[in-house]
């Protein structure tokens, strides 16, 4: 390795140990005499328990223990909650139904757990839970949130009347309505984000231990965030108090949001490791995946758009109702509110905006933040009908776009959010150019000669990351702060350890923490190790989610950088008889400025450890730490450019080529950063052409494979053409942005306008499978024949 | 997986001796479905008694004007083919688009053909090139080895030793995938006999499996060309419908597919 600090494409130094299969994830972790532990599960979305008779797998070898719900209750474990309260317009809070981990009385969705079988061997352990016999008597179950809050519809929770969560808004209603009022054009359109199911590649996973003589329990667990996980399950689930409880997230192969949250499944295995006496391990199976992980969007939405005779906005009113499945999981509720209407403004200057919010419950898994989470919501209905409404007054798309973006900062938007910097017409003049917007036309015929229609694109996304000052998302509801703590510890060698609040979950924090180390210092980054997801090392931390590692966890490690250069330099000082404001930092030396007089950073750390000769008064050591919370959302925001062929006899979509013009502020490893856009633009596409979560009536999951569920590969996708043009962010000292879930917000809208355009018409909704844009173009033919 | 026992059959007559002293025993060739499935646990044979090691039963050869293929051959193997490249360019384009490249190093012949997935790429290729299974106890002509969804006229101690095909003056394959699961929602297998005369088969489409199209055949007899069965398309009544296609889709997909064959087989 070398020196490579903000800007170089420093390759990953964790790749060497994930390509050559040397990661270690939590299912590589074992404690001796471990048992594992096999969920039974409901085949039916809403049924009451009526009897477990679990006899016969307790006869089973090897079976250690079949636990269920009243023994769970029976121990004092709390319910799983709901972490961020939301109030309905009318002032009352929302209904919170109550889930446990495991469930004894009525089953709301297909593959929620009853009961645990802990056995010696993992094959044991599922056999026996075949074995144990449950009895259910169905009940009538709802699916479609819409159905839902029918009068009538089957009830899930006794404490949410009609399965209404909450009736929310935001906006200003009467200036709204009187902007429609006036209004020379109203574009209305039917919005329906598809549920998709997150599909990280490693499952989620668990191995618990308790060590009775010291009353101290352990968990490896897959998670983003395994301080808020200790939190959780001391505070709330009531299994272990926070400090006889070790939570270590070791390396976590992919998350998308989905382990984020504290599951049943990882609860029970930490209170069975005592109520068994033995450690214990589950691994969720891909079936298990796909029923139980929390699935993300599902919106149903109605917008309105109003121009003037000008084609300026004048106002955007929405009316969306969210499934959020048949429990509130754990930051559910913020996902429709706070992370998605406050997005409705995009890039554009409108006066304003009103959205009412009303979120479900039904007999289907608990939906929460998954990449994106609210931001893709709020982008695809907003640039839907910012295409859909160019198109209707005969305005070129980019057009009428730029006529309404926002060009002064900060901007206050209608909807709570202060945008501090941007520049919108950067990137979409990047974004055209790299596009060839104004070829187009040419491309379009010379498809047509071999019979596909081609079709061009746009979406101009906004998105808030790096959330939040704690104080403002305290007063908006979130049951924690959203700050980041980060501890540098230099070693007397000079060597440094970092340890962070943030956890990498493939992100790359092991290179791009290591590049400011080396920048600040000119060490080689290999004389840097990032230290993250343990609860006993590292001091505390929120986790990586949101896009929040490199704007607020970079940020912390900053604060403690400072401060650990404030202190190199004055022992610097002391020893070469200087004046502290003389020292410079170069090269991996201190030097006093204008003179050869030097110290290597080793000589001062050792120095600093030694306390053979310190400045009078000064603590030995050079370990500093920091807490850092955010001053404002950050705002990442860009234009991307899809071109679509649509092979009418088949409907088949093939994405030709894809243009992604992004700002997210400074970049620390633009390598790094290109590989989230492809990731997140790949995501993206797959939720606008392959991926939808689907249900039967009966609320069986139908995708709940890889053979039905469609995940994007390679051949979906083209050769991306990234650009970067930077507007700093001024709330951080970084001037950083989050590049996290970028592509998978901006993309879908790019795609369906794109396929909308080819076969024209509008009428497609997520995901453009080829069945759906066959039947559209049929109906286009049959049209143009008449 | 449930428990089960694996046993290595060396000889065609040690496969079923194997076969008639097992519980509830299955035959496994590359196990590109079975193994898949008894790992969900949905099936739960007692014994497996591996096949594909039986040399009688691998490796390619000219038969005739046309050629035989042992039943453990590999997808990758007849793709890869020089002689099934040249005798049935359709049949080797076939297997080289099976599944991806894993499952076409472990997925034989005989095991696709023996389960008889209704959107398994190979029963339209037997079919429209009126191939010969030849098992461990009689020769059954393609058309009367297909009986249905996942149903064959193997009984459940024969297995398939090799399968016989023809030679052909025209051959191609056309398959629409399904997006997630990549297996044929529509798969046209159009075959051109040395005698002139046409067959279409067609797999992933129909209710009971591959079905051959004869009112297509009929129209390619008189003019081999595209536009000849542009306008023929399957009763939509006897398709399968699901989550990925609807039967009117399916329909119109077979068409599709059909002239594209028809177009690659020149």
């Amino acid at each position: 390795m070398a020196v490579e600090g903000i800007g170089a494409r420093a390759l990953r130094k964790e790749d060497k140990r994930f390509i050559t299969g040397k990661g270690r994830y939590t299912d590589d972790m074992t404690m001796p005499g471990m048992g594992f532990a096999a969920f039974v599960r409901s085949p039916h979305a809403h049924a009451k328990v009526t009897g477990i008779d679990a006899s016969a797998a307790l006869a089973m070898p090897g079976v250690d223990a079949v636990l269920t719900g009243d023994q769970l209750i029976g121990d004092g474990i709390g319910n799983l909650i709901c972490g961020w309260m939301i109030h309905s317009k009318d002032g009352s809070p929302m209904k919170m139904g109550g889930w446990r981990a495991l469930e004894p009385e009525i089953v709301r969705h297909v593959g929620q757990a009853v009961a645990v079988v802990v056995a010696d061997t993992q094959a044991q352990a599922r056999d026996a839970a075949d074995a144990v016999v449950v009895d259910y008597e169905e009940l009538p179950a709802v699916i479609d949130p819409l159905a839902a809050l029918e009068p009538g519809a089957p009830q899930l929770h006794p404490e949410a009347e009609g399965n209404l969560i909450y009736d929310w808004e935001i906006g200003d209603e009467a200036a709204t309505n009187a902007a429609f009022e006036k209004a020379a054009h109203v574009t209305r359109m039917e919005i329906h984000n598809n549920r998709l199911v997150p599909n990280a590649m490693e499952p989620r996973a668990a191995l618990a231990g308790y060590d009775a003589a010291e009353e101290h329990y352990t968990l490896y667990t897959t998670s983003q965030n395994p301080h808020v996980a200790r939190l959780v399950l001391s505070a709330f689930y009531n299994v272990a108090p926070e400090h006889k409880l070790r939570v270590i997230a070791p390396d976590v192969g992919g998350g998308f949001g989905s382990k984020i949250y504290i599951y049943p499944e990882e609860m029970v295995c930490l209170w069975a490791s005592k109520r068994v006496g033995r450690p214990v391990k589950w691994v969720s199976d891909r079936t298990e995946a796909f029923l139980t992980d929390a699935h993300g969007r599902d919106h149903r939405s109605e917008a309105e758009l109003a121009l003037d005779a000008d084609n300026r906005i004048l106002g955007f009113r929405v009316k969306t109702v969210a499934n959020l499945g048949a429990y509130m999981s754990l930051f559910s509720s913020s996902v429709p509110t706070y992370l998605y209407a406050t997005l409705l403004s995009g890039q554009y200057d409108i006066p304003a905006i009103h959205a009412n919010v009303k979120t479900v419950y039904t007999n289907t898994t608990p939906v929460d933040a998954y990449r994106g989470a609210g931001r893709p919501e709020a982008t695809y209905l907003l640039e839907r009908v910012m295409e859909t409404a160019a198109r209707e007054v005969g305005l070129s798309p980019a057009e009428f776009r730029r006529k309404n973006f926002i060009r002064t900062f900060p901007h206050q938007t209608p909807v709570i959010m202060c945008y501090d910097a941007g520049n919108y017409d950067a990137t979409l003049d990047a974004a055209l150019k790299a596009a060839d917007y104004d070829g187009f036309a040419a491309r379009k015929a010379e498809a047509a000669s071999r019979g596909k229609l081609r079709g061009i694109g746009l979406s101009c996304y906004i998105e808030a990351c790096g959330i939040a000052p704690s104080a403002a998302v305290g007063s908006l509801g979130a049951g924690v702060g959203l700050w980041e703590s980060a501890e540098v510890r230099v070693n007397p060698v000079g060597t440094i350890e970092v340890l962070t609040g943030s956890h990498s979950h493939g992100q790359g924090h092991e290179t791009t923490f290591a590049q400011l180390i080396s920048e600040r210092f000119g060490l080689d980054t290999d004389a840097v190790s990032i230290v993250h997801g343990d609860t006993d090392k590292v001091q505390f931390g929120m986790g990586t989610y949101g896009s929040r590692s490199g704007a607020v966890g970079m940020s912390a490690i900053v604060k403690a950088l400072d401060k650990v250069e404030a202190k190199a330099k004055k022992i610097a000082a002391h020893l070469m008889e200087a004046a502290e404001g003389d020292i410079q930092i170069e090269g991996g030396e201190l030097k006093v400025a204008g003179t050869d007089k030097k110290l290597s950073f080793t000589e001062v750390a050792l120095a600093a450890y030694t306390a053979h000769n310190l400045p009078e008064g000064m603590e030995p050591g050079l370990k500093e730490g920091a807490f850092y919370d955010p001053t404002n959302f950050t705002f990442p925001a860009g234009t991307y450019v899809c071109e679509v062929e649509v092979d009418p006899d088949t409907g088949k979509t093939e994405v030709v080529s894809f243009v992604a013009a992004d700002d997210f502020g400074n970049i620390i490893n633009p390598m790094i950063v290109e590989g989230q856009v492809h990731g997140g633009i790949t995501q993206g596409i797959g939720q606008a052409l392959l991926e939808n979560a689907s249900y039967d009536e009966n609320g069986q999951l139908l995708t709940a494979s890889y053979m039905d569920y469609c995940m994007p590969r390679a051949d979906d996708v083209p050769s991306y053409q990234l650009s970067t043009h930077v507007t700093e962010c001024p709330g951080n000292p970084l001037g950083m942005k989050g590049c996290g879930e970028a592509g998978a917000i901006g993309s879908p809208p790019a795609v369906i306008n794109a396929i909308t355009d080819a076969i024209g018409n509008n009428g497609l909704s997520m995901p453009a499978s080829p069945e759906k844009v066959w039947a559209l173009c049929q109906a286009g033919m049959r049209q143009a024949a008449e | 997986m449930y428990e089960t026992n694996y046993h290595r059959a060396g000889s065609v007559a040690e496969a079923a001796e194997k076969m008639a002293g097992a519980d509830d025993g299955k035959f496994l060739g590359g196990g590109q479905t079975l193994l898949p499935t008894m790992k969900q646990r949905l099936a739960a044979p007692s014994d497996l008694i591996d096949v594909t090691k039986i040399a009688e039963m691998k490796g390619i050869c000219a038969d005739g004007d046309g050629v035989s293929i042992g039943a453990a051959t590999t997808h990758a193997e007849v793709a890869g083919s020089d002689l099934v490249k040249q005798t049935l360019p359709g049949l080797a384009s076939l297997a080289g688009g099976i599944g991806d490249p894993a499952v076409r190093h472990m997925g034989t012949i005989g095991g696709s053909i023996a389960n008889n997935d209704p959107a398994a790429d190979y029963p339209a290729a037997l079919v429209a090139l009126g191939a010969t299974v030849i098992t461990s106890k009689r020769e059954l002509a393609a058309e009367d080895f297909f009986t249905g969804m996942f149903e064959t006229a193997l009984e459940d101690d024969e297995v398939v030793v090799s399968v016989k095909f023809p030679g052909a003056a025209a051959s191609a394959y056309a398959k629409y995938p399904n997006p997630a699961s990549r297996y044929a929602m529509a798969g046209v297998f159009v075959a051109k006999g040395k005698d002139g005369g046409v067959k279409v088969a067609v797999t992933g489409a129909g209710q009971d499996g591959v079905f051959r199209m004869s009112a297509m055949e009929t129209a390619l007899a008189g003019n081999f060309s595209p536009d000849a069965v542009a306008g023929i398309a399957p009763n939509a009544d006897d398709l399968l419908s699901d989550l990925h296609g609807s039967a009117a889709y399916r329909a119109n997909l077979v068409t599709v597919m059909a002239k594209r064959a028809i177009a690659a087989a020149g």
